[in-house]
Protein backbone atom coordinates (compact mmCIF):
# COMPACT_ATOMS: atom_id res chain seq x y z
CA UNK A 1 0.00 0.00 0.00
CA UNK A 2 1.53 3.44 -1.20
CA UNK A 3 2.23 5.50 1.80
CA UNK A 4 0.44 8.78 0.60
CA UNK A 5 1.18 10.59 3.86
CA UNK A 6 4.60 10.43 3.82
CA UNK A 7 6.22 13.94 4.73
CA UNK A 8 8.55 14.98 2.03
CA UNK A 9 12.30 14.79 3.23
CA UNK A 10 14.24 17.67 3.92
CA UNK A 11 18.11 16.90 2.54
CA UNK A 12 21.03 18.26 3.58
CA UNK A 13 24.05 18.47 1.08
CA UNK A 14 27.30 18.37 2.58
CA UNK A 15 30.70 19.19 -0.37
CA UNK A 16 34.49 19.31 0.15
CA UNK A 17 34.83 19.19 -3.42
CA UNK A 18 38.28 17.23 -4.20
CA UNK A 19 39.73 18.94 -0.63
CA UNK A 20 40.15 17.31 2.75
CA UNK A 21 37.57 19.30 5.48
CA UNK A 22 37.77 16.30 8.22
CA UNK A 23 36.57 19.44 10.89
CA UNK A 24 33.68 20.07 8.59
CA UNK A 25 32.62 16.13 8.11
CA UNK A 26 33.01 15.68 11.71
CA UNK A 27 31.28 18.96 12.70
CA UNK A 28 28.42 18.07 10.97
CA UNK A 29 28.12 14.41 12.10
CA UNK A 30 28.50 14.91 15.76
CA UNK A 31 25.39 14.48 17.96
CA UNK A 32 24.88 18.01 18.54
CA UNK A 33 24.61 18.61 15.17
CA UNK A 34 22.37 15.84 14.09
CA UNK A 35 19.95 16.92 16.84
CA UNK A 36 20.06 20.62 15.54
CA UNK A 37 19.10 19.30 11.59
CA UNK A 38 16.17 17.10 13.36
CA UNK A 39 15.25 20.03 15.00
CA UNK A 40 15.09 21.86 11.73
CA UNK A 41 13.29 18.87 10.23
CA UNK A 42 15.70 17.71 8.09
CA UNK A 43 15.85 13.72 7.59
CA UNK A 44 18.70 13.20 5.50
CA UNK A 45 22.23 14.16 5.75
CA UNK A 46 24.56 13.45 2.21
CA UNK A 47 28.06 14.25 2.90
CA UNK A 48 30.70 14.19 -0.57
CA UNK A 49 34.01 13.72 1.76
CA UNK A 50 36.30 14.10 -1.32
CA UNK A 51 40.15 13.73 0.25
CA UNK A 52 39.48 13.48 4.05
CA UNK A 53 40.55 10.73 6.45
CA UNK A 54 37.62 11.24 8.16
CA UNK A 55 34.76 9.01 7.16
CA UNK A 56 31.46 9.52 8.93
CA UNK A 57 29.34 6.63 10.49
CA UNK A 58 26.59 5.56 7.85
CA UNK A 59 23.37 5.58 9.64
CA UNK A 60 19.83 4.59 8.77
CA UNK A 61 16.85 4.88 11.02
CA UNK A 62 13.19 5.34 10.30
CA UNK A 63 13.58 9.19 10.40
CA UNK A 64 16.77 10.25 9.89
CA UNK A 65 19.72 8.58 7.71
CA UNK A 66 23.26 9.76 6.85
CA UNK A 67 25.37 8.77 3.84
CA UNK A 68 28.90 9.50 2.32
CA UNK A 69 30.81 9.10 -0.57
CA UNK A 70 33.89 10.62 -1.59
CA UNK A 71 34.21 12.18 -5.05
CA UNK A 72 31.73 11.65 -8.25
CA UNK A 73 32.32 12.75 -11.46
CA UNK A 74 29.42 15.43 -11.29
CA UNK A 75 27.73 16.21 -8.16
CA UNK A 76 24.94 18.53 -9.97
CA UNK A 77 22.12 15.89 -9.26
CA UNK A 78 23.16 15.82 -5.32
CA UNK A 79 22.94 19.75 -5.12
CA UNK A 80 19.69 19.80 -7.21
CA UNK A 81 17.77 17.00 -4.75
CA UNK A 82 19.35 19.02 -1.88
CA UNK A 83 17.51 21.74 0.64
CA UNK A 84 20.46 22.82 2.11
CA UNK A 85 23.52 22.57 0.90
CA UNK A 86 27.16 23.05 3.63
CA UNK A 87 29.90 23.81 1.97
CA UNK A 88 33.73 24.15 1.76
CA UNK A 89 34.47 27.86 0.53
CA UNK A 90 35.95 26.20 -2.49
CA UNK A 91 34.78 28.31 -5.85
CA UNK A 92 33.25 25.18 -8.33
CA UNK A 93 31.29 24.13 -5.22
CA UNK A 94 29.94 27.22 -3.92
CA UNK A 95 29.34 28.06 -7.86
CA UNK A 96 27.53 24.75 -8.59
CA UNK A 97 25.11 25.65 -5.35
CA UNK A 98 24.82 29.55 -6.72
CA UNK A 99 23.65 27.94 -9.72
CA UNK A 100 21.24 25.43 -8.91
CA UNK A 101 19.49 28.17 -6.67
CA UNK A 102 20.61 26.47 -3.31
CA UNK A 103 20.36 28.23 0.16
CA UNK A 104 24.05 27.63 0.86
CA UNK A 105 26.42 27.84 3.99
CA UNK A 106 29.88 28.50 3.22
CA UNK A 107 32.07 26.58 6.29
CA UNK A 108 35.49 28.51 6.41
CA UNK A 109 38.69 25.94 6.71
CA UNK A 110 40.94 27.50 9.21
CA UNK A 111 43.50 25.17 8.47
CA UNK A 112 44.66 26.31 5.29
CA UNK A 113 47.64 28.47 4.42
CA UNK A 114 46.82 31.86 3.25
CA UNK A 115 42.95 31.17 3.42
CA UNK A 116 41.86 33.30 1.11
CA UNK A 117 38.97 31.45 0.22
CA UNK A 118 37.41 33.62 2.56
CA UNK A 119 37.52 36.07 0.35
CA UNK A 120 34.67 34.78 -2.19
CA UNK A 121 32.50 33.82 0.62
CA UNK A 122 32.94 37.08 2.72
CA UNK A 123 31.91 39.29 -0.64
CA UNK A 124 28.93 36.69 -1.77
CA UNK A 125 28.08 36.94 1.78
CA UNK A 126 28.17 41.14 2.28
CA UNK A 127 26.14 40.39 -1.26
CA UNK A 128 23.05 38.19 0.31
CA UNK A 129 23.79 35.17 -1.36
CA UNK A 130 25.12 32.94 0.85
CA UNK A 131 25.31 32.40 5.05
CA UNK A 132 29.48 31.26 6.13
CA UNK A 133 31.46 30.76 9.56
CA UNK A 134 34.00 28.33 10.89
CA UNK A 135 33.23 25.02 12.12
CA UNK A 136 33.17 26.05 15.81
CA UNK A 137 30.26 28.52 14.27
CA UNK A 138 27.93 26.25 12.23
CA UNK A 139 25.61 25.20 14.77
CA UNK A 140 24.58 28.81 15.78
CA UNK A 141 24.19 29.31 12.44
CA UNK A 142 21.90 26.95 11.30
CA UNK A 143 19.87 27.97 14.04
CA UNK A 144 19.81 31.86 13.81
CA UNK A 145 20.01 32.14 9.76
CA UNK A 146 16.69 32.49 7.89
CA UNK A 147 17.58 31.12 4.72
CA UNK A 148 14.69 32.77 2.41
CA UNK A 149 16.14 35.96 3.03
CA UNK A 150 19.01 34.56 0.41
CA UNK A 151 19.19 36.30 -3.22
CA UNK A 152 20.36 34.12 -5.88
CA UNK A 153 23.58 34.89 -7.57
CA UNK A 154 23.16 36.33 -11.58
CA UNK A 155 25.10 33.76 -13.38
CA UNK A 156 28.81 34.67 -15.13
CA UNK A 157 29.07 35.74 -18.78
CA UNK A 158 31.63 33.40 -20.38
CA UNK A 159 30.49 34.47 -23.70
CA UNK A 160 32.20 37.86 -22.83
CA UNK A 161 35.43 36.24 -22.32
CA UNK A 162 35.06 34.58 -25.50
CA UNK A 163 34.57 37.80 -27.30
CA UNK A 164 37.98 39.16 -25.30
CA UNK A 165 40.18 36.38 -26.59
CA UNK A 166 38.52 36.75 -30.25
CA UNK A 167 39.98 40.50 -29.93
CA UNK A 168 43.50 39.89 -28.67
CA UNK A 169 43.95 36.89 -31.18
CA UNK A 170 43.00 39.24 -33.73
CA UNK A 171 39.97 37.21 -34.70
CA UNK A 172 36.99 39.54 -34.58
CA UNK B 1 47.37 20.48 -16.89
CA UNK B 2 48.96 18.97 -13.31
CA UNK B 3 49.64 14.89 -13.68
CA UNK B 4 47.18 14.77 -10.51
CA UNK B 5 44.70 16.38 -12.01
CA UNK B 6 42.08 13.61 -13.28
CA UNK B 7 38.91 15.85 -13.49
CA UNK B 8 40.10 18.51 -15.58
CA UNK B 9 40.69 15.63 -18.16
CA UNK B 10 37.89 14.28 -17.76
CA UNK B 11 36.11 17.60 -18.00
CA UNK B 12 37.76 18.69 -21.18
CA UNK B 13 37.51 15.22 -22.88
CA UNK B 14 33.59 15.50 -22.31
CA UNK B 15 33.12 19.03 -23.71
CA UNK B 16 35.90 17.97 -26.58
CA UNK B 17 33.24 15.34 -27.67
CA UNK B 18 30.04 17.61 -27.47
CA UNK B 19 31.51 19.48 -30.40
CA UNK B 20 30.72 18.62 -33.53
CA UNK B 21 32.58 19.90 -36.39
CA UNK B 22 35.69 17.72 -37.64
CA UNK B 23 38.50 19.89 -37.55
CA UNK B 24 39.06 20.57 -33.67
CA UNK B 25 41.99 18.48 -33.00
CA UNK B 26 43.16 18.18 -29.43
CA UNK B 27 46.21 17.39 -27.06
CA UNK B 28 46.22 16.94 -23.76
CA UNK B 29 50.27 16.95 -21.68
CA UNK B 30 50.55 16.72 -18.60
CA UNK B 31 53.30 18.23 -16.23
CA UNK B 32 53.98 17.93 -12.48
CA UNK B 33 53.07 20.36 -10.22
CA UNK B 34 54.67 22.89 -9.06
CA UNK B 35 53.24 22.55 -5.70
CA UNK B 36 50.73 20.56 -4.04
CA UNK B 37 48.54 22.61 -1.73
CA UNK B 38 49.76 22.91 1.49
CA UNK B 39 53.43 22.51 0.52
CA UNK B 40 56.13 24.04 2.46
CA UNK B 41 57.71 27.05 0.40
CA UNK B 42 61.41 25.96 0.50
CA UNK B 43 60.87 22.56 -1.41
CA UNK B 44 58.45 24.31 -3.73
CA UNK B 45 61.09 26.08 -5.41
CA UNK B 46 62.88 22.48 -5.93
CA UNK B 47 59.59 20.98 -7.35
CA UNK B 48 58.87 23.99 -9.59
CA UNK B 49 61.90 23.40 -11.07
CA UNK B 50 61.63 20.31 -11.97
CA UNK B 51 58.06 20.76 -12.86
CA UNK B 52 60.01 23.68 -15.58
CA UNK B 53 62.21 20.36 -16.79
CA UNK B 54 58.88 19.16 -18.00
CA UNK B 55 57.07 22.53 -19.08
CA UNK B 56 59.77 23.90 -20.87
CA UNK B 57 60.05 21.72 -23.98
CA UNK B 58 56.28 21.24 -24.06
CA UNK B 59 55.83 24.86 -24.83
CA UNK B 60 59.18 25.27 -27.43
CA UNK B 61 57.99 22.18 -29.37
CA UNK B 62 54.20 23.65 -29.89
CA UNK B 63 55.18 27.51 -29.70
CA UNK B 64 52.05 27.94 -29.41
CA UNK B 65 50.06 31.65 -30.42
CA UNK B 66 48.70 31.58 -27.29
CA UNK B 67 48.98 30.42 -23.12
CA UNK B 68 45.75 30.55 -21.52
CA UNK B 69 46.16 29.97 -18.05
CA UNK B 70 44.66 30.03 -14.93
CA UNK B 71 45.27 29.49 -10.69
CA UNK B 72 47.58 27.10 -9.24
CA UNK B 73 51.71 27.58 -9.96
CA UNK B 74 51.64 24.44 -12.44
CA UNK B 75 51.26 27.26 -15.37
CA UNK B 76 54.25 29.53 -14.02
CA UNK B 77 56.77 27.29 -15.55
CA UNK B 78 54.75 27.14 -18.81
CA UNK B 79 54.17 30.97 -19.05
CA UNK B 80 57.90 31.65 -18.13
CA UNK B 81 58.97 29.27 -21.14
CA UNK B 82 56.52 31.12 -23.17
CA UNK B 83 57.88 34.65 -22.16
CA UNK B 84 61.53 33.11 -23.39
CA UNK B 85 60.17 32.38 -26.49
CA UNK B 86 59.29 35.63 -27.00
CA UNK B 87 61.81 37.78 -25.55
CA UNK B 88 64.29 35.33 -27.53
CA UNK B 89 62.19 36.68 -31.05
CA UNK B 90 61.29 33.17 -31.80
CA UNK B 91 57.45 33.45 -31.33
CA UNK B 92 55.00 36.47 -29.96
CA UNK B 93 53.32 34.24 -27.83
CA UNK B 94 50.20 35.95 -25.96
CA UNK B 95 49.83 35.22 -22.46
CA UNK B 96 46.49 35.57 -20.81
CA UNK B 97 45.51 34.26 -17.51
CA UNK B 98 42.41 34.77 -15.70
CA UNK B 99 42.18 35.07 -12.13
CA UNK B 100 40.54 32.62 -9.99
CA UNK B 101 36.67 33.78 -8.70
CA UNK B 102 37.94 33.38 -5.21
CA UNK B 103 39.94 36.45 -5.51
CA UNK B 104 38.59 39.32 -4.56
CA UNK B 105 40.63 41.44 -2.72
CA UNK B 106 44.05 39.62 -3.42
CA UNK B 107 45.86 38.55 -6.26
CA UNK B 108 47.31 34.84 -6.01
CA UNK B 109 50.55 34.42 -5.93
CA UNK B 110 50.60 33.41 -9.89
CA UNK B 111 48.91 35.86 -10.82
CA UNK B 112 51.58 38.55 -8.47
CA UNK B 113 54.44 36.55 -10.23
CA UNK B 114 52.84 36.90 -13.88
CA UNK B 115 51.67 40.48 -13.20
CA UNK B 116 54.15 42.39 -15.34
CA UNK B 117 55.03 39.44 -17.99
CA UNK B 118 51.65 38.36 -18.91
CA UNK B 119 49.73 40.31 -21.57
CA UNK B 120 46.27 40.20 -19.70
CA UNK B 121 45.43 39.52 -16.44
CA UNK B 122 41.40 38.84 -16.12
CA UNK B 123 39.95 39.50 -12.76
CA UNK B 124 36.85 38.77 -11.72
CA UNK B 125 35.86 41.30 -9.34
CA UNK B 126 36.14 44.98 -9.70
CA UNK B 127 37.85 45.68 -6.43
CA UNK B 128 40.82 43.59 -7.65
CA UNK B 129 40.99 45.84 -10.76
CA UNK B 130 40.81 49.02 -8.55
CA UNK B 131 43.32 47.51 -6.72
CA UNK B 132 45.78 46.38 -9.55
CA UNK B 133 45.51 48.99 -12.24
CA UNK B 134 47.45 46.40 -15.11
CA UNK B 135 44.58 43.84 -14.75
CA UNK B 136 41.38 43.82 -16.41
CA UNK B 137 37.68 43.03 -15.62
CA UNK B 138 35.30 42.62 -17.59
CA UNK B 139 32.53 41.34 -15.42
CA UNK B 140 32.52 37.88 -14.45
CA UNK B 141 33.20 34.92 -16.29
CA UNK B 142 32.34 32.13 -14.49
Amino acid sequence: MADSNQKPTKNVFVTVGTTSFDDLIKTVCSENLIEVFRELGYSKILLQIGRGEYEPPVMKSDDFCVEYYRLKPSISEDVSSADLIISHAGAGSVLEAMGAKKPLIVVINDSLMGNHQVELAYQLYKDGHLYYGTCCELKNLLRTVDLRKLKPLEPGRPEKFGAFLDQVMGIS
Amino acid sequence: MASSDSMSEYKIRELEQGITESKHTYTITKVPRSREVRQAWFTTVFTTLYAALYSFPVVFKSRPDLILCNGPGTCIPLCVAGFILRVLGVKRVQIVYVESMCRVETLSLSAKILYYFADHLLVQWPSLQHKYPRTRYIGRIV
